[in-house]
């Protein structure tokens, strides 16, 4: 077994209404970051598992994600990396 | 005649409910603790409001696990009656009792006001005492109750008559600023497939008596002990 640190992006679906990253959005225009086109927030998770490899690793967390981490109604989630911490 | 009210860590509406179904109505309660196996025996069991382990990761998600929450789920799939207010509703979205679910108002504000809602369904187990139609006045206070499906459920639930409650004006007009959260349809409170499980953000457990402002929600409760008195 190895410890592996596993990075996980939760962001509301496209076409989910998303008032905080319109706000973000409004805000950074207003600061002069005309170039923002579009801001979503989500969450990002930082989990550390045991697992025999990185691929296991991986998965065991896609299906965390699946059962609880992320609703699949309204939001898509992606691995944004897994490393051994 | 008994009503099964679940208490999970950080519910805060679990005596509102019960005064409305002991006081309100007079039937029997029973209190429930999440870690409970046990529905000792009730008839309808209500998820109160609150917020659930303080509806860390997303509103009810957590809460869906509660040990109880299989006994819950067991119970409605006997076509047993399951009421979730306000986190209640986004505990039984959560757990699929309930299709869509409930995001961050619209406002990004807490909603804490007075509501009408438009009854659009009278024929369900939670709504017979009312007619069709008919405009109700009850509370909200909810951060996250902003319903949400995708299209082809929304016009599943529509054309199914599965929604129950739309919030309109005090003239019974559906409109942006009558929505205090900005649910898709202006949807308040949805019933599942079968028509045994209700959920809805507003808090009709808190318009049962004079002295809170409104009597309005009354008719939920006389409603389900009318389908259920045995």
């Amino acid at each position: 077994m190895t410890r592996y640190r596993v990075a996980v992006h939760i962001v509301p679906r496209k076409g989910v209404l998303d008032p905080q990253g319109k706000a973000v959005a409004d805000a950074l225009h207003a600061l002069g970051f005309g170039a923002v086109r579009d801001a979503r927030v989500g969450r990002h998770l930082i989990l550390d598992v045991d697992a025999a490899d990185a691929s296991s690793a991986e998965s065991s967390v896609r299906g965390m994600c699946d059962k609880l981490l992320a609703n699949p109604v309204t939001e898509d989630y992606e691995i944004a990396g897994v490393s051994t911490s | 005649m008994k009503f099964g009210i679940v208490t999970f860590p950080g519910s805060n509406r679990e005596i509102d409910a019960s005064l409305a179904v002991t006081q309100g109505v007079g039937a029997d309660v029973v209190h429930l603790w999440h870690k409970d196996h046990d529905l000792q025996g009730a008839d309808v069991i209500i998820l109160p409001g609150g917020f659930s382990y303080g509806d860390y990761l997303r509103a009810g998600a957590i809460a869906r696990f509660s040990p109880i929450m299989r006994e819950v789920v067991e119970h409605a799939r006997r076509g047993a009656p399951v009421l979730g207010i306000c986190n209640g509703f986004q505990i039984l979205c959560e757990a699929h009792l309930l299709p869509g679910a409930l995001l961050r108002n619209a406002s990004l504000r807490f909603a804490s006001q007075w509501v009408h809602l438009r009854v659009e369904n009278a024929d369900t187990l939670f709504t017979n005492a009312y007619e069709k139609g008919q405009l109700i006045r009850v509370p909200v206070a909810h951060g996250d109750g902003r319903y949400t499906a995708d299209a082809d459920t929304l016009k599943s639930i529509e054309d199914r008559g599965q929604v129950a409650f739309r919030y309109v004006d005090r003239h019974g007009n559906p409109l942006p600023d009558a929505n205090p959260n900005g649910s898709l349809n202006d949807i308040a409170g949805i019933v599942n497939d079968r028509g045994n499980v209700l959920g809805l953000m507003p808090h009709p457990e808190d318009a049962v008596d004079p002295l809170l402002g409104s009597t309005d929600g009354l008719g939920l409760f006389e409603s389900i002990l009318a389908r259920v008195a045995a």
